[in-house]
């Protein structure tokens, strides 16, 4: 028997076979069957794993996932601030089952690209015509001296992957004294979500204003510029008196030394270039790269994996798409929506590629809503397109941008009412 | 509308037979109502504050997203949005939200109010937004629609950051002489209990 790969593989083109697999509407495609392996259960692959099962129930679909829940980084900093709990965004994968994806939590410790099999850290093996990696991101320990995986675990957390260290350092700030001083130190390089620091830093705010109001956030920031800055820092002089001798918030750009290079959890100091600070609460958040699995199946190339932008297909192993923010989808930011709308595009094209015909013309967006203060919401949305001679994503010239820096109070309030109306959509897109 | 929808699915029956490069440049209609899923929900259905595209007719749709696009309908975050799509995209968005099916909000409202918005709605508005707002012959679907989405709306029609068309302008003046503002309160309760 002629597999399909190989079936695709002799055709020597997709279109040449479109025909025959027949594409009588938008929607309806033919069912062509065939395996597909989904690593990661974040919103970039549980998101591919639903949509391939609505574009074709004829292909089977594995979800390998070592966790039976997901915590969303989006809304954990709401959590932070004790504006909302972690229930709230946690996701488990019944509604995934739903849709006849086969869930299995497991870790996967090795993908082998010749013979397209998975294996994992239980000892089950899974073949697959097309496997979709989507592993998310890891920290580079040893990029800040004295920072470990194991500090993070215990005084320090990064509550960077949301779940239990979001509880630690929310509960590190319910038992800070009022006039106690939190730090954030925010990455170097690209790292997922880009305005997320800043989010902290406001939702953070919000709780000391409330409860310590003698106490203050500083952040100290890798760099001189960040997403949205002249929004969040309309926010912060409107909400937590930014600019004035009693702001809560203290932004330290990287040319003032906020470039932290050290961080002692005993003696709770991170050392900056100018500075060394002695805080109560610590929030370093660390340079990041790929997850472990996209360095150990020979993936990634520098700190994130290199792909197709038309079909997320890996550029070093055929038949391997990576998407979300492992990827690199320069141009699109590493979020939560951009994960969820690469998986559609992912997903589709599987789809197509599985049922022999060419990978229709791809569309992606991104839309990030960031909360500054209760009734306070700021965005950047972005529409993207395929530039095909260049094989990238290309922002739509003339369109997209941030929230006007003239937008009125009840334009960013209801923004606030977006974000939160965009969570309970997007998460339901992905898990529901 | 008929004739387009029907074109678009002779071009779609024959639409792999075209060349590569003449097909490829467009994206299909699921490919860009995929990318609105996150905000919008699955399939134009939202579950919470944004408004719900599913069902809404295709005619409405493209004129709002026209509105948006030229910047006569103020928006917080879609007038930035609308300007990344083409014409020819915006159609095929608009076809694809009015084949789906809405599934209503869940959401909560006060019976009193809604059963006082039933008699208003049947009074004032059931002459264009006909079957309870459920069959979107005029503008878009507005029951089972985010009850925040529509006071927003209505906030923005009553203070004239939006422009009633002169029928609707007509209907809640008339309603307004009548009643008093709550009238719009119960009537957005009325079309947020259909569920």
């Amino acid at each position: 028997m002629i597999s399909r790969r190989n079936f695709i593989k002799l055709s020597g083109g997709a279109v040449a076979v479109g025909t025959l697999a027949g594409c009588a509407g938008g929607m309806s495609r033919g069912g062509a069957g065939g395996k597909v392996v989904v690593v990661g259960g974040g919103p970039g692959g549980a998101t591919a794993a639903k949509y391939l099962r609505m574009a074709d129930p004829s292909i089977e679909v594995t979800l390998i996932e070592a966790n039976p829940k997901y915590y969303t980084c989006f809304m954990s900093n709401e959590v932070l601030g004790g504006d909302r709990d972690l229930d709230s965004i946690t996701f488990g994968y019944d509604g995934l089952r739903r849709h006849g994806v086969r869930v299995v939590h497991d870790m996967v410790t090795q993908i082998d690209p010749a013979t397209r099999k998975i294996m994992t850290k239980r000892g089950a093996t899974f073949s697959y015509d097309r496997a979709i990696v989507s592993p998310g991101i890891d920290f580079k320990w040893g990029a800040i001296e004295g920072h470990s995986a194991e500090l993070a675990e215990s005084t320090i957390p990064h509550a960077w992957k949301a779940g239990p260290q979001t509880v630690a350092l929310h509960k590190q700030l319910l038992d800070m004294k009022n006039g106690g001083t939190v730090v954030i130190a925010t990455p170097a390089g690209a790292f997922r979500c880009p305005p997320g620091p800043y989010e902290r830093a406001s939702l953070i705010a919000q709780y000391l204003k409330r409860h310590k109001p003698k106490s203050k956030v500083i952040i100290m920031d890798s760099g001189d510029k960040f997403a949205k800055q002249g929004l969040f820092m309309a926010g912060w002089k409107k909400h937590y008196g930014y600019g004035t001798s009693n702001s809560i918030i203290e932004w330290v750009s990287g040319s003032q030394g906020g470039k932290i290079e050290g961080v002692d959890g005993k003696a709770m100091t991170v050392q900056g270039a100018v500075d060394k600070i002695k805080a109560d609460v610590i929030n370093v958040i660390p340079p990041q790269k790929a997850g472990k699995i996209a360095f150990d199946a020979g993936l990634t190339d520098g700190d994130w994996c290199p792909v197709n932008k038309k079909t997320f297909e890996s550029k070093i192993h055929a038949g391997i798409h990576v998407l979300g923010d492992a990827s690199n989808s320069a141009g699109m930011p590493k979020s939560g929506y951009s994960a969820n709308v690469q998986a559609k595009v992912c997903a589709m094209a599987v789809a197509d590629l599985l049922a022999g015909r060419e990978p229709g013309f791809p569309s992606y967006m991104n839309t990030c809503y960031s909360v500054v203060a209760e009734d306070h919401g700021i965005s950047v949305s972005i529409v993207y397109t395929f530039d095909e001679a260049k094989n990238e994503i290309v922002a739509v010239k003339g369109a997209g941008g941030v929230t006007p820096s003239d937008a009125s109070a009840e334009a960013l309030r209801r923004e606030a009412h977006y974000a939160h109306g965009w969570f309970a959509n997007i998460t339901n897109d992905i898990f529901g | 509308m008929g004739s387009i929808t029907l074109f678009k699915k002779m071009v779609f029956a024959g639409g792999l037979a075209l060349s590569g490069a003449a097909w490829a440049a467009t994206p299909s209609a699921v490919m860009l109502a995929n990318t609105c899923a996150a905000c919008h929900g699955t399939g134009g259905s939202s579950m919470a504050q944004i408004p719900s595209l599913a069902g809404a007719p295709a005619e409405y749709f493209v004129d709002t997203m026209k509105a948006f696009k030229s910047g006569e309908r103020k928006a917080t975050v879609m007038d930035r949005v609308a300007k990344g799509y083409s014409d020819e995209e915006i159609a095929l968005m608009g076809d694809y939200f009015a084949q789906q099916k809405l599934t209503p909000m869940k959401q909560g409202f006060d019976k009193a109010k809604a059963s006082q918005g039933q008699r208003l709605h049947d009074k004032f508005c059931e002459k264009c937004h006909e079957d309870g707002g459920r069959k979107p012959d005029q503008g878009g679907v507005l029951a089972g629609q985010s009850m925040t989405y529509l006071t927003f709306t209505m906030a923005d029609f009553l203070d004239g950051q939006r422009t009633m068309d002169k029928d609707m302008k007509k209907k809640v003046d008339e309603m307004l002489k009548s009643h008093d503002k709550s009238s719009v309160d119960a009537l957005i309760h009325f079309y947020g209990s259909q569920q």
